[in-house]
């Protein structure tokens, strides 16, 4: 099992944003986690990787309990993320964003005595824009790159620490929907070539039902249901809260 | 070139070093030589401001403390002990480096704005402790008495063309010095870190320690250039540490700029230039700099080196 959490429970003043969740996400395997706003799917990923403390629970990743490390700690153990509001290094290129990426994971991010980029930080700062197709923009500064290079330069940096598991917040947000699909497909891409465990938000079904091999539901905190595709479109709890509403919306 | 940028800025020092050391041979001017000698103190300091602002987005309002910190300790280790004088400058540096680790500590944790007020008490305290501990530092009359001149090589810092020398040779190492920092991975993780902090956290920066670092280093050049300054007025006076002193560091990086590595150097170089000219002309200098940096924040919008750089930028696009 590369990623578990027993019992995950974290409350913001009275309410509680994740109430009692347990769930296995095995290695190698493809998830979609998906639930209507405020159902604590951000939350969900921020106490898995640290940005905040659990209330309850714990957080196994690899057998080994981590839910006490920083994140910081989580990020070496190889626990990577991407955020839903594309977060970067504006000022500097794509390929300098990587570098200093590639830097912090060897743990050079401190050295005085060189000229930045240290030996064959380059190489695979370019290695890591090949993998999301971001080489063709490598001198661009990140800035002015479109919504959607943003956010695999994004995705980019997260895989530049070499994790194990992944975990990508809404990697189409904000995405006109050919985008979406192109996005989505250099995911799939990505975690079949690098082996990955991979776990992603995301609000638009048809690309959930068609890419995921798994789907986990949660609904105010707690997990509705899990299962294939095919069991989650049956599955009358998930019709009744999730999937329904929408096509009454549509 | 392009493959060798360290070779490339060494390059561009030993120029710049060699044409300030032949002018004299071909002209001597006390005014021009004394000016060099003040942009020397003033550029390494500011340069040193702008590895905290530019580079790591930490706006230091007290930064003058260790220009002041530098200049007071030499010139005491100049007048108590016997060190010769690169020994009794490291010395300076280091101890303004442990006073900027002490400041920094308490220091680097807080919010940009709380960073800036936090800094500038920390001065205001330092400024109150030399103008009270008058047994030590003469308070505000100032170290009085005087450098005691030792030899260093054959050079007699006494002599104005020696010190011209000196501090010329002193500058461009120290620019060099910090160049090479900036440059570094470090200056890259600075770089990060003011972009977006969140994010370098994440991606396994220790934010406190990299922030402290940069203070202490910081520190330490912006002590070399207030050895400098205290080589220049023989002595040391309460007015180099104190806050408008830091302001004089901020206008320096705000005219030259803060996206350019040189852009303190120059910022410094127009400052002093337009106090030598301003108050030739007239009493109201600090008028006519107050419209210089007016015109400076509003027309250009930035520093006078980032200006040009984002418009060769714009041209080539």
């Amino acid at each position: 099992m590369s990623l578990e959490v027993r019992g995950l429970t974290k409350a913001f003043g009275g309410v509680k944003a994740i109430d009692d969740v347990s769930l296995v996400f095995p290695t190698g395997s493809l998830t979609a986690i998906i639930g209507p706003n405020g159902a604590g799917k951000s939350t969900f990923f921020n106490l898995i990787t640290g940005a905040f403390p659990v209330d309850h629970g714990q957080v196994i990743f690899e057998g080994r309990d981590v839910t006490h490390l920083s994140r910081a700690a989580r990020v070496r153990e190889g626990i990577g993320r991407a955020f839903q509001v594309a977060s970067c290094f504006p000022t500097m290129t794509v390929l300098e964003n990587l570098m200093a990426a590639v830097t912090s994971h060897i743990g050079r991010w401190g050295n005085l005595s060189h000229r930045a980029p240290l030996p064959g930080v380059r190489a695979r700062a370019m290695e890591v824009a090949e993998m999301v197709g971001l080489e063709r923009v490598a001198d661009v500064e990140a800035s002015i790159l479109s919504h959607g290079d943003q956010k695999l330069l994004d995705i980019a940096l997260a895989l530049a620490l070499e994790p194990r598991v992944l975990l990508l917040d809404e990697p189409t947000a904000g995405m006109g929907p050919e985008e979406r699909w192109r996005m989505i497909e250099r995911v799939r891409a990505l975690w079949e070539r690098q082996k990955l465990t991979l776990v992603f938000i995301e609000h638009d079904m048809d690309i959930v039902f068609s890419v995921a091999a798994s789907i986990r539901v949660l609904c105010y905190g707690r997990v509705l249901a899990e299962g294939t595709p095919d069991e989650i479109r049956a599955n009358q709890a998930v019709i009744d809260a999730y999937l329904g509403t929408e096509e009454h919306a549509a | 070139m392009r493959r060798h940028p360290a070779l490339r800025d060494a390059l561009i020092a030993a120029i710049a070093l060699v044409v300030l050391l032949l002018i004299p041979a071909f002209h001597r001017s006390p005014a021009f030589e004394d000016y060099v000698i003040r942009v020397s103190a003033m550029a390494l300091f500011a340069t040193s401001l702008n590895l905290l602002v530019g580079g790591a987005g930490m706006v230091s309002f007290g930064h003058g403390m260790f220009y002041g910190l530098g200049a007071y300790a030499f010139a005491l280790l100049m007048q108590m002990t016997d060190l010769s004088l690169p020994v009794a400058a490291l010395a300076a540096i280091a101890i303004t480096a442990v006073g900027a680790l002490l400041v920094g500590a308490v220091c680097i944790r807080l919010g940009t704005i709380y960073f800036a007020f936090v800094t500038l008490a920390m001065q205001m305290l330092f400024f109150s402790i030399i103008i009270s501990w008058q047994s030590l530092t003469g308070g505000d009359q100032g170290l009085r008495g005087g450098i005691p001149r030792r030899e260093l090589f054959g050079f007699e810092l006494g002599s104005q063309l020696h010190l011209y020398q000196f501090c010329a040779v002193v500058m461009v190492l120290g620019l060099l010095a910090m160049r090479h920092i900036a440059a570094s991975p470090f200056g890259a993780t600075l770089r990060m870190i003011r972009d977006n902090e969140t994010r370098a956290g994440f991606l396994g920066v220790v934010l406190w320690r990299a922030r402290l670092t940069a203070f202490v280093l910081a520190g330490a050049f912006a002590g070399l250039g207030g050895v400098l300054a205290a080589l220049f007025v023989s002595g040391a006076y309460p007015e180099l540490a104190d806050w408008p002193n830091s302001g004089q560091a901020i206008f320096a990086v705000m005219l030259g700029g803060i996206d350019t590595f040189l852009g303190p150097l120059v910022g410094t170089m127009i400052l002093l230039a337009l106090n030598d000219i301003v108050t030739r002309v007239t009493e109201y200098h600090g008028l006519v700099l107050g419209l210089v940096i007016l015109a400076f924040a509003l027309g250009l919008r930035r520093g006078l080196l980032d200006f040009l750089r984002l418009r060769r930028k714009g041209a080539k696009a």
